[in-house]
Parts: C-alpha cells; structure tokens; sequence
C-alpha cells in the first residue's frame, strides 16, 4: 500500500516516452497499406493469372505460418508440410463425405490441424537446433508414408477423389479463371495477417523473440518456455491447415504432394528468400519464387529447379537477411544520404 | 501486488528463524570430478553475503544448483520455509530465487526496455497473451522503465542490447534480474569484466538494493567484496571452507593460505 503513493508520482513524471516509442512501433507503415493495396492489382493488371495468384497467396498464408516459428521463435521445421496436408485432407475428405462448405471446412481443418499441432508441439518443445531439423523431417515423412498406406481414406498414391466445394456463401462459384479463388485465398491470408501481426505486437510476440534471442535464458526470468513455444507452435499448425484447406477447395483435388518433403523445402526457401522474422518476409517470399517457378518451368520444364537453386544461392550470399532486409537495407542508406545531404 | 509485498514482509518479520535461502548437503559431481561437497548454506534474509574462492572452486555451479540449472546428486535447497529441491528454474523463478550471469546472457535484438518489459510481463504472467497489443499494458512498461531509470539505463533504453556498451549490458543483467522481483539474487561475478572504477558504481548500485531482497555475490576482487559483503563463504574444490564475517575471512590462515598459494593477491582489508 505505502509502495503505491511512491510510485504513483513516478510514473506521472515519466510520461508516456516509453509507451509512445513502442506504440508506433506497432503502427501501419504506408509501405504496408501500400503492399496490401498492391494485391489487389492482379484482378485488373493479370487477369489471365488469377490462378497463380491464389497460389501465391496460399503459399504466402504456409509461409507466414512458418515465420511464426522460425523466423520469430527461432523454430527450425524441415516437415512444416505435415500440417498444411492435415489441413488439405480433411477439408478434403470433408467434402467427400458431403460437406463441402468452404468456410465451415476452412474452420474444422484448422481445428483439426491444431490438434494434431498441440500433440506433436509437446515434442517439439523439449528441442532445438539439428535435434529439432531431424525431428520435424521424420514427423513429416512419416505422415506422407501414413497418408500413402492409408489408400482406402487418402486415395494413397492417386489422391483424393471426388472434392467438390460449394460456391462462398451459397453465391461465389469457384470458376476456372481462379477469380473466386484468389479474392477468397486473399481475404482470408489477409485476415489471418492481421491476427498474427497482433501476435507479434503482443507480450507474448515479445516473449517468442525472447525465445529466439536466448532460449536459456528465458526460464532465468521466469518465463515457462515450453508452455510459449506449444502455444506458437499449435498456432501455426493452425494456420498451416487453413492454407492446405484452401489448396483443396480451390483446386478440387488432395494429393501426397500437399504433404510431402518437397513442400516444406519450398516453403522454408521462399521465408528465406522473402526474410525471416519480419511478418512480410514469407509473402514476398511465396510471391518471387512462385512467379519465378511459373516462368523458369515455362522457360525449360526439365531443368527449372537449376535456377531456383541459382536464386537461392544468389539471395543467401548477397541478401543474406533476404529480399526485405535488402530492401529495408536501401532504404536506410537512402534515408542517411537524404539527411545527411539536405 | 502492493499488499502483497506488505504481507510477505511480515511473515518474513514474524518467521524470522527462516532463512532466506538455505542449502542442506548439496553434493554433485562430474564423473570423478567433485564440483559440490557437503555443501550447508544459511542466508538469513537481507543479507550481503560474498561467495569467494579460487578459479574452478565450484562457484558458478554452486549457483547452478541453487537455481535448478544444474540437478543436485543429494541434498535439499529451501527458499525460506519451501523445498524447491524439485522445482525448474523458472518455476524458482517466479517464486523469487533469481540469477545473473557472468557472461551476459542478454537478449541481443531486443531492446533494454523490451527485455526488461519481458521480464515485467513474465512475472506478472501476461506473457502468454497474445491477443493483446502490448500497448495496453501501461504498467508493466513503467515498471520497465522505472527499473532501468534506477540503474541509470533510460537514455539508452530504446537500443538493441548489443548495442550497449559492456558496462551497460552488466547493469542490464541485473536490471532483467530485479524485474522478477527478487527475494534472493545470486549474482555471479556482477563487475566481470567492467573497469575497476566503474565496478564500483555496480556495486554501490548492487548495495542500494531493498533490504527485502538477500544478496549472494562471487566476486575476485578482494576490495569489493570486503566493502560489500556482511558475510564470506570461502569455497575450495566445491567444499565451503569458512563461513564468517569479512574480519574472519581475512583473519583465517586457511583462507590466507589458499589465495597467497594459488598467486591471487593477498587479502587487503
């Protein structure tokens, strides 16, 4: 009670400097507004590639899924595939066995994804390092080899037949231009965006970077690691099924490719690419290296995987904190120059 | 939490047989290396007490195994009246037995007021929400801050700790440490590495410390800890050897012996 009249004039006389810095920390920047605007671009600028472009923004919502554990908690996953195909077969087999509403699916393939993500964050939780590399790629690979055998609910090797989604709210039919596609794999990226840079800007956003920072150090300020990182870790299970989900509704079909090895070097390349930690750095990602691999297989459908290796090689010497830490690079050296030279 | 703080202190007044923190029969070894013997431990509450011997006698481990990063082969830690013998660091943590490092083991991209902020928010269990704009919590930010503005870091609480210079990052270590609300702080070698002139700001820093919170400092340099400290324990190859008041210590040949023998200066009162 006696501390209280101490401290209440502290902080009065120390007004809100502390507040107002890490405020607008966590306010828009007009890039940001300026970037979400961008992605509306496709509908009038390439119309004739909508299809693509919700690709991109599903591999955009997996890559932003993995930022939260890697490149904000500093969790290393090889099999983060594992729950995006969680999250494609059972909004899958949900339409198979004859819902085939796109939201409630969306929304029951998350459940189910968490799930799975909550059990297995148990193990994850107690690794770190090349420990957590090899668990995370065993995981994955025993789930592809799971949904091999497993012929009869799976479809096994020739995938999930007979998908079909309802048109959005009785009224948008997913056509073949992928218009419904991308306006709905956006406005749901979009949505998931915002809860996850809410998350960032959160205590507990502060105590994943905690993690990432100094993992040891954390329980020496009381901080229950284990318990943040099963929470992260089934959020971004969550978010991983939401965009295998919307994979499935928008293509009508599930294959093993939706969970298999490939899939999660992809999407670890394109956060690398894009830059980790940085919320934006998976959607930049996901965006240069699917157009890349659109025009790269089009250019020479045998040997594309050649350059993507070249710009993966080319971004990880000369970018190394990847395209956005490049681009954030320039502009403080712009902005120094500007300054300096007025 | 301010009443809080007024019960606690009047339990501790009416229990006053209760150490602080208190060791029974610590012992662990490495294969046939023996870091901790029979080691018996009493800090009564409010005490500064210095925890000395020579290199490799066992002191950051004794600190290990107080904190629960290390696990005992036998014996009993109590803080105050509870046995934390089974409990994880930071379950010791939260229950006020609080550590610094010797070499700092900061967060390097945070900045000062985001780590100390972190530590606030963890003490005050808010740190699992994540629905919440950090924002919001007001108090915990001025918690933060006030604990940096006493150790003199406010000018620089916005930089990212690698950019503080040493001596800053030493003072951090402890500010992260007072941000759990200590009842107990083992400090391990505070000053390492900071100048002699200014390791003593560290200490006056270290002496102006609550009364509610016990001290437990390594520290070489001899001048420091007789200044400091209102009681020695000398550790030698993980066995304490005396446990006195500063006169003690530097009257005791024993003590003498070993730190005239091993070249680490002789003991100046």
């Amino acid at each position: 009670m006696s501390s209280d009249t101490i401290a209440a004039p502290a902080s009065a006389a120390a007004p809100t400097a502390p507040l107002a810095f890490l405020r607008a920390q966590g306010r828009w920047h007009w890039a940001e507004i300026a970037f979400w605007l961008a992605t509306l671009l496709p509908f009038v600028l390439t119309p004739d590639y909508l299809v693509l472009a919700s690709q991109v923004a599903i591999s955009a919502l997996f890559a932003l899924s993995l930022d939260l554990i890697l490149g904000f908690s500093g969790i290393v996953s090889l099999g983060h595939a594992a729950y995006f195909g969680v999250g494609a077969y059972t909004a899958g087999l949900l339409s198979v066995w004859g819902w085939g509403e796109p939201l409630t699916g969306l929304v029951v393939a998350g459940a189910v994804t968490g799930v799975v993500g909550y059990v297995t964050s148990f193990v994850i939780a107690r690794f770190r390092h090349l420990a957590l590399i090899m668990i995370t790629l065993g995981f994955g690979l025993l789930l592809q080899e799971a949904a091999n055998s497993a012929g009869w609910l799976t479809g096994g090797f020739n995938g999930l037949q007979g998908v079909h989604t309802w048109p959005i709210f009785g009224k948008f039919e997913f056509d073949l231009y992928g218009y419904t596609a991308y306006a709905y794999a956006l406005a749901v990226l979009f949505l998931i965006f915002l809860v996850a840079r809410r998350i960032i800007h959160s205590p507990f956003g502060l105590a994943l970077r905690g993690i990432r920072e100094n993992g040891t150090r954390m329980p020496a300020i009381g901080a229950p690691t284990h318990s943040h990182i099963r929470t992260i870790y089934t959020i971004a299970a969550i978010i991983a099924g939401v965009a295998g989900a919307i994979l499935t509704q928008s293509t009508e079909t599930v294959s093993l490719e939706a969970l298999g090895f490939q899939r999660s070097a992809d999407v670890l390349v394109m956060l690398i690419v894009g830059g980790t930690g940085k919320l934006y750095g998976g959607l930049i990602g996901a965006a240069v290296y699917m157009v890349a691999r659109d025009q790269f297989s089009g250019l020479n459908p045998q040997y594309w995987y050649f350059w993507i290796g070249l710009l993966l090689i080319a971004v990880v010497m000369f970018l190394p904190n990847g395209i956005l830490g490049g681009l954030a690079g320039i502009a403080d050296f712009v902005k120094t120059k500007w300054t300096k030279t007025p | 939490m301010d009443e809080d703080a007024v019960s606690e202190s009047l339990l501790t007044a009416s229990g006053a047989d209760v150490n602080a923190l208190s060791a029974r029969g610590i012992n662990k070894s490495f294969g046939s290396l023996v870091v901790a013997a029979d080691v018996e431990l009493n800090l009564p509450q409010g005490v500064r007490y210095a925890l000395i011997g020579p290199n490799g006698a066992g002191k950051t481990t004794l600190i290990n195994l107080l904190t629960g990063m290390l696990r005992p082969d036998a014996g009993r830690i109590f803080l105050g009246p509870d046995d934390i013998t089974a409990l994880p660091p930071q379950e010791r943590v939260r229950r006020g037995l609080v550590r610094t490092y010797q070499i700092n083991s900061l967060f390097p991209h945070l900045t000062a007021l985001e780590s100390v902020t972190l530590a606030v928010c963890e003490r005050r269990r808010v740190a699992a929400t994540f629905w919440r704009s950090l924002t919001a919590y007001v108090e915990e930010i001025d918690e933060a801050h006030g604990i940096l503005s006493a150790l003199a870091l406010a000018d620089v609480c916005h930089r990212p700790t690698r950019e503080l210079a040493y001596g800053q990052q030493r003072l951090l270590e402890i500010a992260l440490a007072l941000a759990t609300r200590p009842k107990v702080l083992l400090l391990d070698e505070p000053a390492a590495g900071v100048p002699r002139e200014e390791s003593k700001d560290l200490f006056e820093a270290i002496a102006g410390l609550s009364n509610n919170i016990t001290v437990l400092f390594i520290e070489h340099d001899m001048e420091l800890v007789f200044r400091f400290a209102s009681r020695v324990i000398v550790l030698v190859g993980g066995r304490v050897m005396v446990d006195g008041t500063p006169a003690e210590i530097a009257d005791d040949e024993r003590v003498r012996a070993v730190y005239l023998g091993k070249g680490h200066g002789a003991l100046r009162v």
